[in-house]
């Protein structure tokens, strides 16, 4: 392993919207501002895949402008440690980087919801997210039957890209109901370019059944999946198919944020009017701090990347349009809540941790999940409980716990910082 | 009610005392302000293993071992119990004198272990570095899950009477415990089986805090075999009081590998230290070079309580009517916490044990401060 | 035409435009199972962003690695475990 240090003003993690934005707007004011991501390529979850020469407009000129003021992007890496104060470690598949900063703007997005029901372990269920980004990196998926199931605008996103790879859209369900899709509607009112965006994804899907009140109750299959039970009011029913594509909408990603002492409320970053974290020179911006889509995360993106370069006044001049996404994303996030019937997912020998394949009914048995943990090892996989955390606070009410480095897996030799020489400890004893 | 036990702690330890008393009849309250085997029972390794820093310790780890191999053939599959034996790895001819003193002393006593040689060792643990001159495979030494061990000691105490009661002791009286919550949990005798804690009920015993660190890697079957432990101490200065790490391996039923270990005193506060984990993991390294491209899935701290002799303290408290002490096991407590309890109902119960109880007195240590 | 990239999956050659991930590249060569659970149970992608660890594969020899975030290179060889 290569250790590279690299000392930048502004250090942006995250490619996605939001880290794209901080950067184009610190970058601006001549600050080396440099980008770490763990995919190779910036664009985030939304833009995966997307270049300058983006069909996307908006994808396009961010990306273009980023390029040409010379934000520094390092792809690949993943942060997994923060040894002292405005130093992080990251991990590459060769190298070890010690990255130093003066500001740090937290840009990490979501991830999606998952949530445990019979079969959701088979090969080929998988999250709606989750099966688009494989295609976008390189799955074939013409021809396949999909079901696209859970929750939020994420599922609409997904069906149009897929349906566009030519998949065949066998079913849409949406486990929010009817009367809340309406109220969304009728909320979008005043802002006619997201009216518009749900008519032309609409239009694309002519034809595709978009079902609400309806979710998968489970999934079905001799080691990979062949098909889904789904539930619509009263009535059960069984569909064919080669993919499920399921997310229950998504979660901010806190561990980054949480490892550097931020503060949190109910869920997201805490963060003043200039995307300020509780940290002295730490920012947050995008899904971390609400989930509220692009364009919320593009805003806050801006102000955070011109008030780490001290331009308040610039960013002061976002706060209206921040405000005007903020409403949006309060009712996104009311339209797309779970419902409680969901928390009736699991049966008993569903498995809750993939990585420990630990069953719902044995985490029954504690009323707290450091209990559970020790004595199930729920959550004490590789991926250290980012996917059963979530679905067992929705199922059980625990809270997460705190985090600890490293914050992802890392190679052992990784863990090691070189600067050890001096200090005073005997090599050996028992 | 009145119990005629509360036992502070359901650590392994006050889980094993909790058992024994329970199965000689008597009615048993566990308090604990956690969880099950939250404390140092899950912080530390889990080993079972037979140790010879003195005569003492070297009676109760074989006493406690041959207890544990008893219990493993009814322990359920989550305990994770594996006897994978450990090797003491010579890294060269001094330590190899050390193999062959160890072996001595051990076949004496009619501990089963195998002196390997170079070619022996390679072919027993071949991702250690090439080079070393061979070592000591201790044959019944074993590993544990330590949490469900210890949970699984509790439920067998509770289907025996004993309960568990959730609260955090704040004064521990001579007729029973007194909780935060301001309630009393009224007892005939009380056992302080707080590990680190334990001072902190019974101030003046001589336990202190020794802080150690662990890393834990995915899941690599059959890359490490045996525990495995270092000889090397013999050429450090083996200090009580500085800081110090060490080469300690072991592979877990999981096929994920726990890698130790550091010893630090005087620190309270429990977040994870680079330096102390950066000097652990390059001793790790040094000894089984293959580690550094292994995936570290988590890392972690935990406190020993620690005695000046490195023995623990089993018996009653001096000076402090109906108290008993079952505490001070440092690194050892998963080992010795079955021989633990046997000793300490022996003496509630005022009668004689399988192996001599007066090096485990906590009346031993004032006995020593008046003859040094 | 589009750069592509030749590595093996299983012992089964492979080609892949450039920039597909090793996770492509197990579906491509047919593969649906990508590891086994600690019980037994085939398993395969599930987030598709780095996160799950669901679809870790062997990569020239190295246990655990992420198919999804792993970009394929020429005369890389993949194992399943599915």
């Amino acid at each position: 392993m290569d250790r590279k240090r690299l000392d930048c003003d502004i250090l942006i993690i995250g490619g996605g919207p939001a880290g794209l934005a901080a950067a184009s707007s610190a970058a601006k004011n001549g600050r080396s501002v440099s980008i770490i991501d763990d995919n190779p390529n910036p664009g985030g979850q939304i833009w995966r895949g997307e270049s300058s020469k983006s069909s996307i407009p908006q994808a396009a000129a961010l990306l273009n402008k980023v390029k040409d003021l010379g934000v520094d992007f390092i792809g690949g890496a993943r942060v997994f440690d923060q040894p002292e104060d405005h130093l992080l470690l990251a991990e590459s598949l060769n190298d070890v980087l010690e990255l130093q900063y003066s500001k740090l703007i937290i840009a990490t997005g979501a991830r999606e919801r998952f949530l445990p029901f019979p079969g959701w372990t088979l090969p080929n269920v998988m999250g709606a997210g989750g099966l688009q980004a494989l295609v976008k990196s390189g799955m074939p998926i013409d021809g396949k039957l999909v079901i696209i199931a859970g929750s939020g605008p994420l599922l609409l996103a997904v069906a149009s890209y897929l349906y566009k790879h030519d998949a065949k859209i066998v079913l849409i369900a949406e486990q929010t109901s009817r009367s809340n899709l309406l109220k969304f509607g009728l909320g979008l009112i005043g802002q006619p370019d997201k009216i518009l965006q749900a008519i032309d994804i609409k239009k694309q899907l002519f034809g595709v059944p978009y079902k609400t009140n309806c979710w998968p109750v489970s999934a079905h299959g001799h080691g990979k999946l062949e098909s889904v039970k789904l539930k619509q009011d009263d009535r059960t029913f069984e569909i064919d198919c080669d993919y499920l594509a399921c997310g229950f909408h998504l979660i901010p990603n806190l561990e980054l944020p949480a490892l550097l002492g931020c503060e949190t409320d109910d869920g997201v970053v805490k963060t003043d009017q200039f995307q300020q974290t509780s940290v002295p020179d730490i920012y947050c911006a995008g899904e971390s701090t609400a989930i509220g889509g692009l364009d919320l995360s593009l805003v806050e993106g801006e102000i955070a990347g011109y008030a780490a370069t001290g331009n308040e006044q610039q960013a002061e001049h976002l706060f209206n349009s921040r405000q005007k996404h903020r409403k949006f994303a309060d009712l996104l996030n009311r339209t797309f809540e779970l419902r409680d019937e969901l928390k009736a997912l699991p049966d008993q020998s569903t498995i809750v941790c993939r990585c420990e394949d630990v069953t719902f009914d044995r985490l029954r048995q504690y009323n707290e999940w450091r209990a559970a943990k020790l004595h199930t090892r729920c959550g004490m996989g590789p991926c250290q409980g980012r996917i059963c955390g979530p679905a067992v606070e929705f199922f059980l009410g625990w809270k997460p716990e705190s985090v600890r480095p490293p914050i992802f897996p890392a190679r052992l030799d990784n863990l090691i910082r070189v600067a050890t020489a001096s200090a005073e400890v005997d090599t050996v004893t028992r | 009610m009145t119990f005629d036990v509360a036992i502070i702690g359901a650590g392994i330890v006050g889980a094993a005392c909790a058992l024994e008393c329970a199965r000689e009849g008597m009615s048993v309250a566990v308090i604990e302000a956690r969880e099950i085997g939250g404390g140092a029972t899950a912080a530390g390794m889990g080993h079972i293993v037979v140790m010879d820093d003195s005569e003492a310790q070297f009676a109760l780890t074989r006493y406690s071992q041959n207890l544990w191999i008893e219990l493993s053939k009814e322990m359920p599959a989550d305990c994770e119990y594996e006897a994978c034996g450990t090797i003491w790895v010579a890294a060269d001819e001094e330590e190899m004198a050390e193999v062959h003193r160890k072996q001595e002393y051990y076949s004496k006593r009619k501990v089963p272990t195998e002196v390997l040689d170079a070619r022996q060792l390679q072919e027993a643990e071949p991702n250690l570095r090439k080079g070393m001159s061979g070592g000591l495979r201790v044959l019944n030494d074993s590993v544990i899950y330590s949490p469900c061990a210890a949970r699984y000691l509790m439920e067998r105490a509770q289907k025996r009477g004993a309960k568990l009661i959730h609260g955090r002791v704040e004064e521990l009286k001579r007729d029973g415990a007194k909780l935060s919550d301001g309630s009393f949990i009224s007892a005939g005798l009380v056992v302080n089986a707080a590990g680190s804690w334990s001072p902190l009920l019974t101030p003046g015993i001589d336990v202190k805090k020794r802080k150690g660190h662990l890393v834990i890697t995915d899941r690599y079957p059959e890359f490490v075999r045996h525990q495995l432990v270092e000889l090397g101490y013999l050429k450090s200065a083996h200090s009580l009081t500085s800081d110090s790490v060490a080469f300690n391996v072991q592979p877990r039923k999981t096929g994920q590998l726990l890698i130790g270990s550091s010893r630090q005193y005087g620190v309270e506060d429990s977040k994870v230290e680079n330096l102390m984990l950066s000097k652990m993991l390059d001793r790790a390294i040094e000894y089984m070079p293959k580690l550094a491209g292994l995936s570290a899935i988590r890392s972690w701290t935990g406190f020993r309580a620690a005695t000046p002799d490195k023995l623990p303290l089993i018996g009653p408290c001096p000076e402090h009517e109906n108290l008993y002490l079952a505490t001070g096991h440092e690194g050892l407590g998963i080992t010795t916490s079955l021989a633990t309890a046997k000793l300490l109902i022996d003496q509630i119960l005022k009668r004689p044990s399988a192996i001599p109880v007066e090096p485990y007195l906590p009346s031993r240590v004032k006995q020593e401060a008046v003859h040094a | 035409m589009r750069e592509t990239v030749s590595l093996a999956v299983n012992g089964i050659p492979v080609t892949v435009p450039q920039g597909a991930m090793v996770s492509a590249a197990v579906a491509i060569a047919g593969f649906i199972g990508f590891r086994r659970s600690v019980t037994g149970q085939p398993r395969g992608p599930l987030c598709g962003m780095g996160i799950c660890f669901e679809c870790r594969v062997t990569i020239d020899g190295q246990p655990h690695r992420k198919s999804c975030q792993i970009p394929c290179s020429n005369g890389m060889d993949v194992r399943t475990d599915g």
